[in-house]
């Protein structure tokens, strides 16, 4: 390709005369560069993957067999609130964030963040405040005393958080860790507005972005919204606790279900909040690997926008069983049910870019395509529990855990891993192996049906969540040691991943500019691209930039 | 009606065929009426899901066998397609109809299960939540008790509904026995309602279903529907003041005094003695009931005394202290209790 061999040309001259002596730890302690930032926040997700799914397999060994001691109560309790905790916060949030940060600029062909020292800062606080909750487990009773993790659940009900029912310190690093993680969010998301709206190159205009800019703008927007309500409700508890206001006291007036609710208008567009970027993974990974442009633009942008306002009005069915009313109830049924047409456009769409293309598996393509049938899954089971008198019986049970992780393992973690092998070589400069990556790929999906198919069931059956033992006799004995028995299966898999990461970083193929002979403008930058990304500001003419200089004779500007 | 989809035979025998005892909480093995109309309602909405499931996982695996990238074949990329206005109105427009179409069917199960007037033959309960046990109060019978619900059973002849008012003493609990009818959250300083018409005798069990501190595992619910008879003498048996002298048992004679002179009376009732307290469970009619801890410990003698003697050992995070009494004096008490019948 001309214009990037061009490129290169450029970036020889503007190369810096006789660099400066570089200190690596210095350098990424204080760095600015939205692609070193993005890669700490990725980094350091990872590092939070691996200690949280280590506690999910604490709990799954615990519920192997009924009436089991592996671990004590209290010892259960804090391991799923820490275990969603994390994920949620520490894995999920800023490994999206991570992503966002280096591909948004070079997506859309700027050279940095609108805010690259504000964007420092909300890693590094978001980063302390990970640190912030394991160190309850040293200091959570008062550094006298052993420590102990917060135990209330990830989603802290009151007024099991006040202080008669929950002494001593570890609810308050659990509080103050989502605090100060929720603080990290808004300025990652006032950053990427800003780039979004004011930093893009010559010519593209927003009915040009590719798609993935167009979620990672809606999603910031969802952070605005949802994350403001939960860090205003940490400060809220936080009074009630020490100051003796009574937001949250049942015991002095204060409401239980007014918490439900600060919780979960953060909680459901959360969900999306982690569900977009994967959504424009998979808009910018499928079309490549089906060699066709994505199928029905302006539809996906708008079914993204509708999916984003319409996730601010459904929060409260998570709360079907608090007795809200049946005019409430039957409110809340219809918002969750008409999130499923926009959603379904995508899926529809998506489809549509398969068809007729030429499919190429990949590894990256391997885990869309089971992205694709999960998301469909998990999208299914969001319907019968969006049908409230369904969810009286599924709500709290172990069909909800499955339903979510369906969504969130079998969905975002599948497209998080497809964007692993896409964008690494641009990351690295290398190729993962694709040889690790197919035993990666099939171990994890075996492990994840085995442990989210099963789990359904017991919940059908009556098994709640959050329990940390059951009887022999409630017949949920056989099901719960096959869902243990998935759950190590993936974390081989994992482990398997984590191992494709580092021996590629030393031994994977070069990747050149381009390995996947691919459309937008990250492609056209070296691989890893220089500190400035583009020696010269990139123009384009239509959506895919790289396209119309590929095929000149046939370029994608005439059709839009 | 949703009752008679295709589907419902099978998953019905799936879940529930033979298997009824085995799993005792099974929510398609409904027996009761807000359990029937949500069974009804699921089975409508898993066709409905498993109607869309295998069109669109199809034409999934379809695309992806026929149009993959095949050796020899040439280097050109295919047609690029950028949209289609028609097809994309198709997908927005079938979609918007089945939600119409299951929206309204489900609004009709909401409204008929939370939306009509309680009957004049209903039996009242009052439900209380504590961390971690039930408190069950009989207004229209002047009864307490505790984690085993005794109610009627209610059939077309002889229709008595069971309603519970219920709230909590400390945090959020969830009341929930998958046979007979959904979940309600049980709050602190709210009053929610729900209620169930169990048509067959027997038990059912349930549990708590919203975390609520260390032993919401262990925190079950045994409901015990009987026929009008005996639930009456069940009735007429718990309104009995506890029983006060023991001829034939010295050590429960003395076991009651240990407990008249020890903390026990400031947290536990026994109705008709100087026992007044309402932290704990009332144990008028302790050995009337099959369990203590909620449904989670069988309710033996020696179980009893391994209580008394240290409730945290048994339940670790129970909010029951261990009262250090000597060895003689737990045998005593646990004679005494279990000679309340
Ligand atoms: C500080 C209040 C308190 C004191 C004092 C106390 N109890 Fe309890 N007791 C409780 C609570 C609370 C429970 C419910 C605990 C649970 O289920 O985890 C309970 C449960 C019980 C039960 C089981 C009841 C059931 O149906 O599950 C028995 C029996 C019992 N207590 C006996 C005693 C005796 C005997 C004493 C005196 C030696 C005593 N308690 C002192 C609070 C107390
Ligand atoms: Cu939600
Ligand atoms: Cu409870």
């Amino acid at each position: 390709m001309s214009t990037t061999r061009a490129l290169d040309g450029i970036d020889e001259t503007l190369a810096p005369q006789g660099r400066r002596e570089r200190n690596l730890i210095y350098e990424w302690l204080s760095t600015v560069d939205h692609k070193k930032i993005g890669i700490l926040y990725i980094v350091y997700s990872l590092i939070f993957l691996l200690i949280a799914g280590f506690e999910a397999m604490l709990m799954r060994i615990q519920l192997a067999v009924p009436d089991n001691h592996f671990v004590s109560p209290q010892t259960f309790n804090e391991l799923f609130t820490m275990h969603g905790t994390t994920m949620v916060f520490f894995v999920g949030m800023p490994i999206l964030f991570g992503f966002g940060n280096y591909l948004v600029p070079l997506m859309i062909g700027a050279r940095d963040m609108a805010f690259p020292r504000l964007n420092a800062f909300s890693f590094w606080i978001s980063a302390f405040a990970g640190l912030l909750l394991y160190f309850s487990y040293f200091g959570g009773s008062g550094l006298y005393a052993a420590g102990s993790a917060p135990s209330v659940g990830w989603f802290a009900y009151a007024p099991l958080t006040a202080k008669v029912f929950s002494p001593g310190h570890s609810t308050d690093y659990w509080t103050l860790a989502i605090f100060l993680s929720g603080i990290g969010s808004i300025g990652a998301a006032v950053n990427f507005v800003t780039t979004i709206v004011c930093m893009r190159c010559k010519g593209m205009r927003f009915g040009r972005m590719p798609l993935l800019v167009w979620l990672y703008l809606v999603t910031a927007c969802l952070v605005f919204v949802a994350v403001s309500p939960l860090t205003a409700a940490q400060i809220m508890l936080t009074l009630d606790r020490y100051l003796g206001a009574h937001f949250f006291d049942t015991q002095a007036g204060g409401s239980a279900v007014l918490w439900m609710h600060f919780f979960w208008i953060f909680g459901h567009p959360e969900v999306y909040i982690l569900v977009l970027p994967a959504f424009g993974f998979a808009s910018e990974i499928i079309p490549v690997f089906s060699r066709k442009a994505i199928f029905g633009y302006p539809a996906m942008v708008g079914a993204t926008v509708a999916i984003g306002f319409i996730s601010l009005g459904v929060w409260a069915h998570h709360m079907f069983t608090v007795g809200l009313g049946p005019s409430a109830n039957t409110f809340f049924v219809f918002a969750t049910m008409v999130i499923s047409v926009p959603t379904g456009i995508k899926i529809f769409n998506w489809l549509a870019t398969i068809w007729g293309g030429k499919l190429i598996f990949k590894t990256p393509m391997l885990f869309s395509i089971a992205f694709l049938f999960q998301f469909l899954i998990g999208g299914l089971t969001g319907i019968m529990l969006s049908v409230a008198p369904f969810d009286w019986q599924l709500g709290n049970s172990y069909f909800v855990v499955a339903h979510f992780h369906y969504i969130l393992v079998g969905a975002i973690l599948s497209m998080i891993f497809a964007a692993f092998y896409y964008w690494y070589p641009k990351m690295t400069g290398r190729m993962l192996s694709e040889t690790i990556g197919k035993w990666h790929f099939w171990l994890f999906i075996i492990g994840f049906h085995l442990t989210f198919d099963f789990m359904h069931i017991p919940g059908l059956l009556g098994m709640p969540r959050r329990i940390y033992t059951y009887e022999a006799n409630r017949g949920w004995g056989t099901l719960n040691m096959i869902v243990s028995i998935g759950a190590a299966i993936q974390a081989i898999s994992i482990l398997i991943f984590a191992y494709n990461l580092v021996h590629s970083y030393f031994k994977g193929k070069a990747a050149g500019h381009d390995p996947w002979d691919a459309w937008t403008l990250e492609w056209s930058t070296p691989s890893p691209p220089p500190d400035y990304n583009f020696a010269v500001e990139p123009a384009v003419n239509s959506r895919r930039p790289l396209w119309d200089l590929k095929h000149p004779d046939d370029p994608d500007s005439d059709y839009e | 009606m949703a009752r008679h989809w295709w589907v419902a035979p099978c998953a019905a025998s799936f879940f529930a065929g033979e298997a009824f005892a085995e799993y005792p909480a099974n929510i398609f093995a409904p027996a009761a009426t807000p359990a029937h109309s949500i069974f009804d309602l699921s089975m409508l909405v898993l066709s409905v899901t498993l109607g869309i499931f295998l069109t669109v996982a199809g034409l999934l695996t379809y695309a992806l066998i026929r149009f993959r990238q095949r050796p020899g074949d040439s280097n050109e990329e295919p047609p690029q397609i950028y949209g289609s206005d028609q097809i994309e109105l198709s997908w927005t427009v079938i979609p918007i109809l089945i939600v119409v179409m299951l929206f309204l069917t489900t609004a009709r199960v909401i409204l008929g299960t939370q939306a009509i007037p309680k009957p004049k033959n209903a039996m009242n309960v009052t439900v209380v939540g504590h961390q971690f046990w039930w408190e069950f109060r009989y207004p229209q019978y002047g009864i307490v008790t505790a984690n085993e619900l005794h109610v009627p059973v209610s059939t077309a002849a002889h229709p008595e509904p069971t309603y519970l008012t219920m709230t909590s003493a400390d945090v959020v609990h969830s009341f929930w026995v998958p046979r007979l009818a959904g979940k309600t959250d049980v709050i602190p300083d709210r009053v929610n309602t729900m209620w169930f018409n169990p048509h067959k005798p027997g038990l059912y069990l349930g549990q708590c279903a919203q975390y609520c501190g260390a032993q919401h595992a262990t925190m079950l619910i045994r409901v015990y529907a009987q026929t009008p008879a005996q639930f009456m003498a069940w009735v007429r048996q718990q309104q009995q003041p506890a029983q006060q002298s023991f001829p034939g048992d010295p050590l429960a004679a003395e076991g009651e005094q240990v407990f008249m002179h020890n903390a026990c009376i400031n947290c536990h009732t026994i109705a008709g003695t100087a026992a007044t307290g309402r932290d704990g469970p009332d144990l008028t009619h302790l050995a009337s009931r099959q369990t203590i801890a909620s449904g989670s410990i069988p309710n033996t003698p020696a179980n009893l005394r391994k209580w008394i003697e240290d409730p945290s050992a048994m339940r670790p995070g129970t909010l029951m202290p261990a009262m250090h009494l000597s060895q003689h004096d737990v045998d005593a008490v646990a004679a005494y209790l279990t000679e309340l019948r």
